[in-house]
């Protein structure tokens, strides 16, 4: 069997003139398209710390990690070092995890920790006045 | 060509994803109830505890062992399952989602001199989008790539891909699986072929298929011809509507009272009637289903069947059904264990059979089922269902050892630290 979907408009018209909208309508803008790529690889965490907020990432952000891309020289990433989940920028070239922050040293990345890269931080959302009260 | 891929323990691969700390550790997840031992990481495994061992009596060697213990976290699995399946579309257009860990792919332009390289690349991107670890098989046929499979999580040299693509290599898998590991031959149908001197794939691959055919049924039959590489079983990529739907549940502690037998047979229910609208269909009679505990010296178990006065979905007309029957199931004397329902007689809700003489579901009916499906599935499950399904809910699943819903729900997406 072959499903045949047809447009629908939201206007009906039995007589007079129809909406000049209707040869217009599009869809209303999708955040979650906006914002993610990789849907399937794309997973939400939240941020607990101060250690990152140099690139604007503050203690209760959300945040957006896609596990698909290849982490980049810079980039923030989600890390499991030793087992545990970190944010950090990734510096390849001085073999660190670094902080945005002045207070947090950086990282060293020893042939002695297990380092696994889990995902990249493609953005961060703040909440202005607290969602859901 | 078939590709089959199979999640490596599901269930506990899943609790690692979030996990890091767990991974190369042993995992157990348990059964709804905590009763029974359902997934086992690798590690698990090495130490000894079997599949579907019972959890009676072994948490402190548990303890001791330092394996890791999960409730079964359904929303989790299922979420995660989706992914699996979703990054599998990047390498075929064509999929059969088989069961919550298993997926069939077929591959039909990939030049087979590179299908090796290409269930490689499938197996890792799997890994690197979901973190989850998949075998790969790779045949001409479902049940070939299904032996193919099993070897590619069997065989270390493997590597987690097994391409059978000639008949040499089908031919040497064969001869090292018994047939009661052959996909679609139970425990029974290997006896009766052990009495025929069948004991491997490769025996029962040779064997006369007419004669087969006579002695078990046009299933087997099929078998023989796919395990000899011919293709009879096609992909099924639109799930067939299910001709029935159960909902059977444990309560967390045995009840000899009748209220919250009661409430749980509402409960379960309205989850079987989501089913039911969910894939369109009406029901026309219903099976009540009332287990007492298996310890108990008077072991005692009942199933009733009962018409319903026209087919339906209505949550609050099969509701109200079942639980008049289970009131009438219920003895005084005994404890219980276990309820549930059975929706049967299953038909399309589109080509339904009008009854000139019988009244039908109303319309103002399926405005409210539609209405509650809708509210139940923007503002989470529960928000808002039947009195009858009790508002305490103490008979809810034992789930001891729950990890949160990481994907599913806000309050329980990772914490990371930076």
């Amino acid at each position: 069997m072959k499903i045949i979907t047809l447009p629908l408009f939201i206007h009906s018209v039995p007589a007079g003139f129809p909406s000049p909208a209707d040869d217009y309508m599009e869809h209303s803008l999708d955040l979650n398209a906006y914002l993610i790529q990789h849907p399937a690889a794309t997973y939400l965490a939240r941020a607990k710390g101060h250690s990152m907020t140099g690139r604007g990432i503050f203690d209760g952000d959300l945040l957006i990690v896609d596990r698909s891309l290849e982490a980049q020289q810079g980039q923030i990433v989600i890390a499991a070092l030793d087992g545990q989940l970190t944010c950090k920028i990734l510096d390849k070239q001085q073999q660190c995890l670094r902080s945005a922050n002045r207070d947090y040293k950086p990282v060293p990345i020893s042939e002695f920790s297990e380092l696994i890269i889990e995902g990249v931080v493609i953005h961060s959302i703040r909440h202005h006045t607290p969602p859901h009260s | 060509m078939f590709c089959l891929v199979d999640c490596n323990s599901f269930y506990a691969s899943c609790e690692q994803v979030f996990r890091p700390d767990l991974r190369g550790k042993p995992v157990i997840v348990l059964s709804n109830n905590d009763c029974f031992i359902v997934a086992r990481s690798a590690q698990a495994k090495a130490l000894g505890i079997g599949d579907l061992q019972t959890m009676f009596n072994i948490k402190p060697w548990l303890h001791q062992n330092r394996v890791n213990i999960f409730s079964s976290n359904y929303p989790l699995y299922g979420d995660l399952s989706n992914r699996v399946m979703e990054t599998l579309r990047l390498f075929s257009a064509h999929i059969e989602i088989y069961s919550i860990d298993e997926m069939f792919l077929s591959l039909d332009n990939i030049k087979s001199a590179s299908l090796n390289a290409y269930g490689r690349t499938i197996k890792e991107t799997v890994y690197k989008h979901t973190a989850l670890p998949v075998g790969v098989g790779i045949a001409p046929t479902k049940t070939l790539a299904k032996l193919a499979s099993r070897a590619a999580k069997d065989i270390p040299k493997c590597q987690g891909v097994c391409v059978l693509d000639s008949a040499k290599k089908w031919d040497w898998m064969k001869k090292r699986t018994p047939v009661n590991k052959i996909w679609g031959i139970s425990s029974r149908f290997a006896r009766r072929l052990a009495d025929l001197n069948i004991y491997t794939a490769l025996e029962l691959a040779s064997a006369d298929p007419k004669y087969i055919r006579r002695h078990f049924n046009v299933c087997v039959e099929r078998i023989i011809e796919e395990l000899n590489g011919h293709s009879c079983l096609s992909l099924e990529e639109v799930p067939n509507p299910r001709k029935q739907i159960y909902c059977t549940r444990s309560f967390a502690r045995k009840t000899n009272q009748v209220q919250p037998i009661l409430d749980a047979v509402s409960l379960y229910t309205a989850r079987a009637c989501e089913k039911l609208r969910a894939q369109e269909s009406l029901s026309a009679s219903i099976q009540v289903l009332l287990y007492s505990s298996t310890y108990h010296s008077n072991y005692y178990n009942s199933n009733r069947v009962v018409q319903l006065p026209w087919p339906s979905d209505d949550t609050r007309m099969i509701s109200a059904l079942a639980r008049q029957t289970i009131q009438q199931m219920i003895q005084a004397d005994v404890f219980y264990m276990k309820a549930g329902i059975g929706l049967l007689e299953l038909t399309p809700k589109r080509h339904q059979q009008l009854d000139l003489f019988s009244p039908e579901q109303s319309a103002k009916t399926d405005q409210l089922m539609r209405v509650m499906d809708k509210i139940n599935r923007q503002y989470g499950k529960n928000s808002i269902y039947l009195a009858a399904e009790g508002v305490h809910k103490k008979w809810a699943m034992r789930q001891a050892y729950r990890s949160p819903a990481y994907t599913c729900r806000w309050e329980d997406i990772p914490l990371i630290e930076c």
